[in-house]
């Protein structure tokens, strides 16, 4: 198993942070112009979107109880021999603390030393840093506005 | 994020040590924390309770276990706070004189 956690505190509450994770137009601005297609369902499919119409990562929903957990299934989709691994589990976690929430993500698979999970924990730092940005000031971080040209 | 807990918890050689071990290998229990380490048990327990604190590791149980991780978060945001944009500022002053030198040269 290979397991990475992300802890972020975000002065907001879990309804907006809930949205700013779910909703496209809060993705698009923060996590690199992606968004999510899916329904929001239990069991229903899941596919992070690339702006250039390419389907990121996919999967499923696992869990969803709004504004305080959701878990998906999912595999990535546009790297080929990260894509080979096959599923991970990522779990979001909003618990409100006083004027703050606090944002656990975790990302595992049951794979030891998961190239995937070493991908994604490049990934997630700067996706929440960004994340934490917009909902406090408005505005996102300028790295992570845009899709990286070539990737 | 408390900015001062962190510089705090970082503010310490052995604690970056047990940061560095953890960025080696995630998910470490105390007891393989110790291994090789010049700290008796309690003090690696003391300076992982400071660094979980400050936020820079969580720490989850699973089974008997508490696992230690490296939440890369906070230092992230300190380096965007703190470090990221005096390097972008020096990036675009060497951006302006290289083009200040080069349109000059464009006039002789």
């Amino acid at each position: 198993m290979t397991r990475f956690i992300y802890v972020t505190y975000i002065r907001t509450t879990p309804e907006k942070l809930w949205d700013a994770l779910t909703q496209p137009e809060f993705t698009r601005a923060y996590w690199s112009e992606t968004w999510h297609d899916t329904t929001w369902k239990p069991g229903s499919s899941w596919k992070l979107m690339i702006p250039d119409g390419r389907v990121g990562d996919s999967g499923e929903v696992v869990e969803i109880e709004k504004p305080k957990r959701l878990v998906l299934k999912w595999r990535n989709e546009f790297l080929p021999e990260i894509r080979e691994e096959g599923y991970s589990r990522c779990v979001f976690e909003l618990q409100p603390q006083g004027d703050m929430v606090k944002l656990t993500v975790t990302q595992e698979m049951d794979t030891p030393e998961s190239k995937f999970i070493a991908n994604v924990s490049s990934g997630w730092p700067v996706i929440l840093s960004s994340l934490k940005s917009l909902l406090e000031t408005g505005d996102a971080l300028e790295a992570t506005k845009h899709w990286p040209k070539g990737m | 994020m408390d900015t001062d807990a962190v510089f705090k918890a970082l503010a310490d050689s052995h604690r970056r040590k047990l940061l560095d071990r953890l960025f080696a290998k995630n998910g470490q229990r105390l007891s393989e924390l110790c291994v090789g380490l010049d700290m008796t048990r309690q003090a690696v327990s003391k300076h992982l309770g400071i660094l979980e604190r400050a936020n820079v590791v969580v720490a989850i149980r699973s089974g008997r276990d508490k696992l230690h991780y490296l939440n890369p978060v906070p230092i992230h945001d300190i380096a965007e706070r703190w470090i990221g944009k005096y390097e972008r500022l020096r990036l675009h002053a060497l951006h302006d004189l290289k083009k200040y030198l080069e349109d000059q040269g464009d006039n002789l």
